[in-house]
């Protein structure tokens, strides 16, 4: 059994680096083999799901600039309508959307180190009580040499106003910093794609939060 | 406290810091600018909530998931189990837990692993299953080989698995390593040192559980695994809602 500290709470269990195999448990495909009927997290999007297709997409660095190939991402994100798919969420007025669970992850490629998400881009949401975000996608980023997951955000160029509202974003004290939480639109064939790269050290570091 | 109540702050000394030079990837992987505190938004409070028939049969029994034709995987039967709680030592139910590890022999099936260590042709390695209402996981497997990596020049991994773990919010992420009690290896692991207090590492350890043994054929571990617990904080909720 775990003792309790002198309040009678249980800590928490410590964190540990998910390794350079975390494909296999998490993304075995990637790993190399096919083993679950049902790969959870592969799809966000369905022919049904509400909402402006985008793709994201980008790489991570490391403190000398070079790519981390074998990192692993998880994406967290509300729906079209600015509602998260979770009883949670009691937000008010905002359709759910049962085609869209709005989690996915996905590995960096092993010889690119380019991870991507189609997705729809979310509407902005607000708990209770508390000022409305700016559209964001929430990316936790884990890998071997992470000894605890990074939690950052990603947020939409082309959400000037909202951004510059964004009670997350004004938190960060030095406005050069924020920059490093928005993504840069690129009009594609496809549509348009939003590349966000992860500086995990260094000269133009990302944001990282304790969430 | 409600259902949108936030998560208690993560205790740091509960967790390896980002740079840790005894683990040498950590070098140039941790970031140097101090993480932003970030009161719980809903980004936070909320997360991907999973459902039973997502599931396989055999997705928690990893001593038949990958197995050809009646075959079966080299290597000591076990059972894991055990309870996944928060702060408040109330159950998590309904959360997903996967878990990994290498073979018996200390090989991963994995297309990077360069280890000269034989892969066994029925075991694959992974498998996941969702908490029941007492916040109960349990799997079968055999236990992992040690296995040696390039850090020190003779650093080896405890046997060890690999545990990813979703809460009722994304705050509560968590993906970890379990080890066995009484291995010799733990207290040379980089790994595990990475995490300072030793009572911490202790709670990394699962205990041998003869209770939760099957007699003549498969011996049984227990590790419970805690997340971080709710808020129930007694003004501040009240003031939201005005």
């Amino acid at each position: 059994m775990i003792p309790r500290d002198r309040l009678g709470y249980l800590p928490e269990t410590p964190s540990q680096t998910a390794g350079p195999y975390v494909h296999i448990g998490l993304i075995p495909r990637q790993a190399g083999f096919d083993i679950f009927d049902n790969a959870l997290g592969e799809t966000l999007v369905t022919p049904a799901t509400q909402g402006t297709r985008i793709r994201v997409e980008g790489r991570i660095l490391d403190g000398t600039g070079a790519l981390v190939r074998d990192a692993l991402v998880e994406l967290w994100q509300a729906n079209a309508a600015g509602r998260y798919a979770h009883p949670a969420d009691l937000q008010g007025g905002k359709a759910a959307d049962p085609s869209f669970r709005g989690w996915g992850r996905t590995g960096t490629d092993f010889a690119t180190g380019l991870w991507a998400f189609e997705t729809i881009k979310p509407g902005p949401v607000a708990r209770v009580g508390q000022a409305p975000m700016a559209p964001h996608l929430n990316l936790w980023i884990v890998a071997r040499g992470i000894n605890l997951g990074l939690a950052t955000r990603m947020y939409f160029p082309d959400e000037a106003e909202a951004n510059a509202a964004d009670p997350v974003l004004n938190l960060i004290e030095q406005p050069a910093r924020r920059a490093s939480l928005i993504a840069r639109a690129e009009a594609r064939d496809a549509g348009t794609t939003y590349v966000f790269d992860i500086r995990l050290q260094g000269e133009g570091e990302t944001v990282f939060f304790d969430i | 406290m409600t259902a949108d109540s936030a998560f208690v702050a993560r205790d740091p000394a509960a967790h390896p810091p980002a740079l840790t030079p005894i683990y040498k990837t950590s070098v140039f992987r941790a970031p140097h600018r101090p993480l932003l505190s970030l009161g719980n938004t809903l980004s936070e409070v909320t997360g991907p909530v999973f459902a039973q028939h997502e599931l396989g049969p055999l997705d928690a029994d990893l001593t038949r998931n990958y197995a050809r034709d009646g075959g079966a995987p080299i290597g000591e039967r076990i059972i894991v189990h055990g309870r996944v709680l928060d702060g408040d030592a109330r159950p998590v139910p309904g959360v997903l837990v996967e878990f990994w590890q290498a073979n018996a022999a200390g090989r991963y099936r994995h297309r990077n692993d360069t280890y000269d260590a034989p892969i066994d042709p029925n075991f694959g390695g992974c498998g996941r299953c969702l908490t029941d209402a007492e916040g109960r996981y349990a799997f079968r497997t055999v236990k992992p080989g040690p296995y040696p990596y390039r850090n020190r020049g003779n650093d080896w991994r405890p046997a060890h698995i690999h545990f990813s773990v979703f809460g009722s919010g994304f705050a509560q992420r968590l993906i970890t390593q379990m080890y066995f009690e009484g291995d010799p290896l733990l207290r040379h692991d980089s790994i595990l040192q990475t995490v300072a207090d030793p009572a911490a590492q202790e709670r990394l350890v699962a205990l041998l559980d003869l209770n939760a043994s099957v007699p003549l054929h498969t011996l049984a571990y227990r590790w419970d695994i805690v997340l971080r617990g709710r808020r129930s904080t007694l003004f501040e909720n009240r003031l939201q809602r005005n």
